[in-house]
C-alpha cells in the first residue's frame, strides 16, 4: 500500500515537470496570440490611408505679392504664408535673441528670407492669431496679435509678449521650385 | 482578512480589495475550485465558446463603430473606407462579419446539446429560458447589424422583415411606420438600427450574467443526465476544464481563421456589395444563413399573418420545452426512441434552412411544409407523448461509478 | 459520439452552403487566376495591363469611385507616374474666396474621376441604362472573376429564336441573355500594352478581370500572408494544448 503510494508520488513528480513545461508553453503561446491579436485593433485607431494621403500639401506662392500674407490649410490647421518686405526682414534679423523667451534666430525659421511659412496656431491655448488680413491688428512688432489672451508675435513669428510660451511653429516644408513649397 | 484559495494571489493588496469587494474570491470560487461533473464531453465546450464570441463581436464592433457612418448616403462608403483605408480595417470587418455566423453556429450547437441531454429539465428550466432570451436578442442584434452596411440585401431584407409587422390586425401599418420612422426603410431606420445594434449586446451581457448565475446554482448537466451525488462525481473546474476549453478554443479559432483569411465572403451574399437601391429589388431576397430555417417557416403558409405567428411560435415553443418534455429521464443516452427522433428534428431544421434559401416555388414549398410540420410535431406532440410511452434504459448509480466502472480512464 | 460529430459537421456545411443558393442561367467556366487558392497573389504585370484596359476601354462609361489615384501605388506605379496620371483629370473644388466652385487638376489623394457627373447623366448617355461602378463588381456578382470574364468574352450573335430588344446585345452568361452593354473588347490589338504583351480579347479580358479583382479586394495578398502565419500558429497551439490537456487529465487515475 505504501509502495503504491510512493510510486504514485514519484510518477506525479515526473508528470508535474512535464505538465509544467507544457502548460508554460501553452500559456506563452496564449500570451503571444493575445498580444498579436490586440495590435491590429490598436493600429486601426492610427490615421487611415486617406488621412495620411492628405498629410502633405503643395502650394505655389508666386501670386503672393511682397507685403501680402495668405492663409492655407494643412492637416486641418491654418498655415500663415507671408511674403516679407525688406523692412520686415531687417526687423526680424536685428533682434537680440537673448532677450527672447524662446530664443531662435530668424535664419533658423526661414529657408528663403522673403518667405515666412508657419502654423497659424497660437502656442498659448490654440487660437488663430490676427494679422493675415488687411486691417487686422498686428501688434507692436508689426507681426501677429492673438486676440484671445493678448500674445504678440514679431515679423519672424517669434513670441515677444503675452502668455504664449513658444514661437509659432514652423512646419516641415521644402521648396519644390523657386516659389512652390511642399508642406508636410 | 478574507482568505483566498490555493494558487490565487494572496498579496496584501488583493486581501485589501477582497475584504471590501470579494471579486478575487468570487472568481476563484466560480472558475477555479468550482466543482464540475467529471464526465463532460466536448459538446460542453460550446458555452464558453459562445461567451468568447460575444466578447470578440463586441470588441470588433466597437472598433468598427469608430469608423462607420450610420447615414444612408454615407454608410456603404464608410464600410468601403474601412475595408480599404483604415489600418487592418479589412481584418476587423471580416472578423465581425464571419464572427456573427460562427456565433450562431456555436449557439445552435449549444442549444441542440441542451435538447439532446435534457439540460432544460428540472432544476434548470430558468437557465434554459434565459438562454432562449439570449437567442432572441442575438437574432435582433444580427438582423439590425446586417442592415448597417446598407447594401441591396441590407435594405431589402429590412424591408421584407419590417413589413411583416403590417400583418398585425388594426394597428399593423401604424407600427410599421413607427419602426421605419418614415414611409419606407430609410435614413431614420438606419440611424435607430445602429443605436439599437450598439445597445443590445450589452443587454445580452446582462442576460448572460443571469444565465451563468443560474448555471452555477445547480452546476452543469452532464452526458449521463444524472445528478452528482458525491465528491467522486466532480472535479475542480481548474485545471481540467480550463485546459479543455482552451484546447477547444484553439480548434474553433482555427476554423474562424480559415474563414476570415481564406473564404471571408463564403457565407455572405454578393448582392450586399451593391449599394442599396430602393427602386430595384434583387431577384432573390435571402436572409443570412442563420435565419433561413425561420424564413422557411414564415413562408410555409400562404397567409402573411399566420406565417408571422408560426415563425415567432417556432422560437417561443423553445421556452416551454421544459414542460413539453414529460420524460423523467434527462439524457437521450438512456432514451432509445427520443435519441432517434432527435436527429429527425436536426434534419427538419436543415431541410428548412435549405428551403429558406430557395424561392418558394415547386418542390421547395412541399419540402418546407413537411419540415415545418415535423418541427412543431416534434415539440408539441412527440415530446409530451414520448415521455409517457418510452421505456428508458436503466440509469447508472452515479457519474463516478459510470465513469470509473469502464476501463479506469476518464470519459472524454 | 463520432457519428453525431460527422452528422453535425455535414449538417452545418449543408446549411451554410445553401447560403449561396442563387443560380445563374449559365454557369461561367472556371478560369485560372493568379490569386486562386490559399497561396494566391495578384500578378503585378497583369494588374498593370488590366489597369491599362480599364483606362483605355472601360473608363469611358464605368466609374471606379472607391479607389483613389494613390491606390495605384499598390500595383507598382511610382509617385510621379500617379501624379501625372491624376493630373489628366479635372475635379471640382471650392468654393473659393469669391464663393465660386472651380476646376483643378486631380491629385493622388483624390478618388478616381468617373466619366459622368451623376447617375442621370450616365443613363442619358447610355439609352437609359446605368453602367455600374466597377470598384466592387467582382465581389458583387455570383461567380466573381469567372462571371465577369464570362460576360466580357460571352458576346455572341443572338440565336434565331431570340428577339433582341432595342439597344440590347446578346450575351451567353448574362442572366436573361440580353445585356445593355455593347461588347467592350471587340478585336485583338484593340489597345497596345505598355509591356508589349499581345493584346488578344481573352488576354485583355483576363487582365482587366485581374485588375478589377484587385480593385474589389486590394488586401488579398496581405490577407493570405497573415492567414498563413495565423493558421500555422494555431496548428502549433492546438498541438501543444492537446498535449497539455491529456497531461492534465491523466492525473485522474
Amino acid at each position: 500500500m505504501a509502495q503504491a503510494a510512493q510510486s504514485q508520488v514519484s510518477h506525479a513528480h515526473e508528470g508535474e515537470t512535464r505538465r509544467d513545461f507544457l502548460l508554460l508553453t501553452a500559456t506563452a503561446l496564449g500570451a503571444v496570440g493575445v498580444l498579436s491579436t490586440i495590435w491590429p485593433f490598436v493600429d486601426s485607431l492610427n490615421p487611415a490611408k486617406d488621412t495620411l494621403a492628405l498629410s502633405t500639401t503643395e502650394f505655389d506662392m508666386a501670386p503672393i505679392q511682397v507685403g501680402q500674407r495668405l492663409t492655407i490649410a494643412w492637416r486641418g490647421k491654418p498655415v500663415f504664408i507671408a511674403h516679407r518686405t525688406p523692412d520686415e526682414i531687417k526687423a526680424a534679423q536685428d533682434v537680440d535673441i537673448s532677450t527672447l523667451r524662446d530664443p531662435q534666430k530668424d535664419s533658423d525659421r526661414v529657408k528663403k528670407t522673403e518667405w515666412l511659412v508657419m502654423v497659424g496656431v497660437c502656442t498659448h491655448l490654440g487660437c488663430i492669431p490676427l494679422g493675415q488680413k488687411q486691417g487686422d491688428p498686428r501688434g507692436p512688432y508689426n507681426g501677429w496679435f492673438c486676440p484671445c489672451h493678448g500674445s504678440i508675435y514679431d515679423t519672424s513669428g517669434r513670441r515677444r509678449d503675452g502668455p504664449a510660451p513658444l514661437n509659432l511653429e514652423i512646419p516641415p516644408y521644402q521648396f519644390t521650385s523657386a516659389t512652390a513649397v511642399k508642406i508636410g | 482578512m478574507a482568505a483566498t484559495g490555493p494558487g490565487m494571489p494572496n498579496s496584501r493588496i488583493v486581501r485589501w480589495i477582497d475584504y471590501r469587494l470579494p471579486f478575487v474570491k468570487m472568481m476563484q470560487h466560480e472558475l477555479y475550485e468550482y466543482p464540475t461533473p467529471r464526465n463532460l464531453s466536448y459538446w460542453w465546450n460550446f458555452g464558453s465558446l459562445a461567451g468568447i464570441m460575444l466578447v470578440i463581436m463586441m470588441v470588433s464592433g466597437i472598433v468598427l463603430a469608430m469608423h462607420y457612418t450610420p447615414q444612408s448616403n454615407e454608410a456603404f462608403d464608410s464600410v468601403e473606407r474601412i475595408m480599404r483605408d483604415v489600418n487592418y480595417g479589412w481584418l476587423l470587418r471580416y472578423i465581425h462579419m464571419n464572427g456573427a455566423s460562427l456565433f450562431f453556429v456555436v449557439v445552435y450547437i449549444h442549444i441542440f446539446r441542451g435538447l439532446y441531454y435534457g439540460s432544460y429539465k428540472y432544476p434548470r428550466e430558468l437557465l434554459w429560458m434565459l438562454g432562449v432570451v439570449i437567442l432572441l436578442l442575438m437574432m435582433a442584434t444580427a438582423f439590425m447589424g446586417y442592415v448597417l452596411p446598407w447594401g441591396q440585401m441590407s435594405y431589402w431584407g429590412a424591408t421584407v422583415i419590417t413589413n411583416l409587422f403590417s400583418a398585425i390586425p388594426v394597428v399593423g401599418s401604424k407600427i410599421v411606420t413607427l419602426l421605419w420612422g418614415g414611409y419606407t426603410v430609410s435614413n431614420p431606420t438606419l440611424n435607430r438600427f445602429f443605436s439599437l445594434h450598439y445597445l443590445l449586446p450589452f443587454v445580452i451581457v446582462g442576460v448572460v450574467g443571469l444565465h451563468l448565475v443560474a448555471l452555477h446554482t445547480h452546476g452543469s448537466n452532464n452526458p449521463l443526465g444524472i445528478d452528482h451525488k458525491g465528491p467522486g462525481d466532480s472535479i475542480p473546474f481548474h485545471p481540467y476544464y480550463t485546459i479543455k476549453d482552451s484546447f477547444g478554443l484553439a480548434v474553433f479559432l482555427l476554423i474562424y481563421a480559415i474563414l476570415v483569411f481564406y473564404a471571408p465572403n463564403f457565407l455572405g451574399d454578393p448582392a450586399n456589395y451593391t449599394p442599396a437601391n430602393p427602386l430595384q429589388t434583387p431577384p432573390d431576397i435571402v436572409p443570412e444563413w442563420y435565419f433561413l430555417p425561420f424564413y422557411a417557416i414564415l413562408r410555409s403558409v400562404p397567409s402573411k399573418l399566420f406565417g408571422v405567428l408560426l415563425m415567432f411560435s417556432s422560437i417561443l415553443v423553445l421556452f416551454i420545452v421544459p414542460w413539453l418534455d414529460t420524460s423523467p429521464v434527462r439524457s437521450a443516452r438512456f432514451r432509445p426512441i427520443y435519441k432517434k427522433i432527435f436527429w429527425l428534428l436536426v434534419i427538419s431544421v436543415l431541410v428548412l434552412g435549405y428551403v429558406g434559401a430557395h424561392p418558394p416555388e415547386g418542390i421547395y414549398v412541399i419540402e418546407g411544409r413537411i419540415a415545418a410540420f415535423y418541427y412543431f410535431l416534434h415539440f408539441l406532440v412527440l415530446l409530451p407523448l414520448l415521455g409517457k410511452l418510452e421505456r428508458p434504459r436503466p440509469l447508472p448509480l452515479s457519474i463516478g461509478s459510470a465513469v470509473l466502472g469502464r476501463s479506469g480512464t476518464p470519459a472524454e | 459520439m463520432t457519428k453525431s460529430l460527422w452528422i453535425a459537421a455535414a449538417a452545418l456545411l449543408a446549411l451554410a452552403g445553401s447560403a449561396g443558393a442563387q443560380e445563374a442561367d449559365v454557369k461561367p467556366a472556371h478560369q485560372q487566376w493568379s490569386f486562386d487558392g490559399i497561396f494566391g497573389t495578384y500578378d503585378p504585370a497583369a494588374l498593370q495591363r488590366g489597369f491599362q484596359v480599364y483606362k483605355e476601354v472601360c473608363s469611358a462609361c464605368h466609374p471606379l469611385k472607391h479607389l483613389a489615384f494613390r491606390d495605384l501605388g499598390d500595383i507598382g506605379y511610382t509617385a510621379d507616374q500617379i501624379k501625372g496620371f491624376a493630373a489628366q483629370y479635372q475635379v471640382s473644388d471650392g468654393p473659393n474666396d469669391q464663393g465660386q466652385m472651380f476646376q483643378r487638376p486631380a491629385r493622388p489623394s483624390d478618388p478616381f474621376v468617373g466619366p459622368f457627373p451623376n447617375d442621370e447623366a450616365a443613363r442619358s448617355a447610355n439609352n437609359g441604362a446605368l453602367p455600374p461602378d466597377l470598384s466592387l463588381i467582382v465581389k458583387a456578382r455570383e461567380g466573381g472573376p469567372d462571371y465577369v470574364f464570362g460576360i466580357l468574352t460571352g458576346f455572341k450573335d443572338a440565336p434565331k429564336d431570340v428577339k433582341l430588344n432595342p439597344n440590347m446585345y446578346y450575351n451567353e452568361i448574362f442572366p436573361g441573355h440580353q445585356i445593355a452593354m455593347p461588347p467592350p473588347l471587340t478585336a485583338d490589338g484593340q489597345i497596345q500594352y505598355a509591356d508589349g504583351t499581345k493584346s488578344t480579347v481573352p488576354q485583355m479580358a483576363h487582365d482587366v478581370v485581374t485588375f478589377l479583382s484587385w480593385a474589389s479586394e486590394p488586401n488579398l495578398d496581405e490577407r493570405h500572408r497573415m492567414g498563413f502565419k495565423v493558421i500555422l500558429f494555431l496548428v502549433i497551439a492546438i498541438g501543444v494544448l492537446y498535449a497539455a490537456k491529456r497531461r492534465v487529465w491523466s492525473k485522474l487515475h
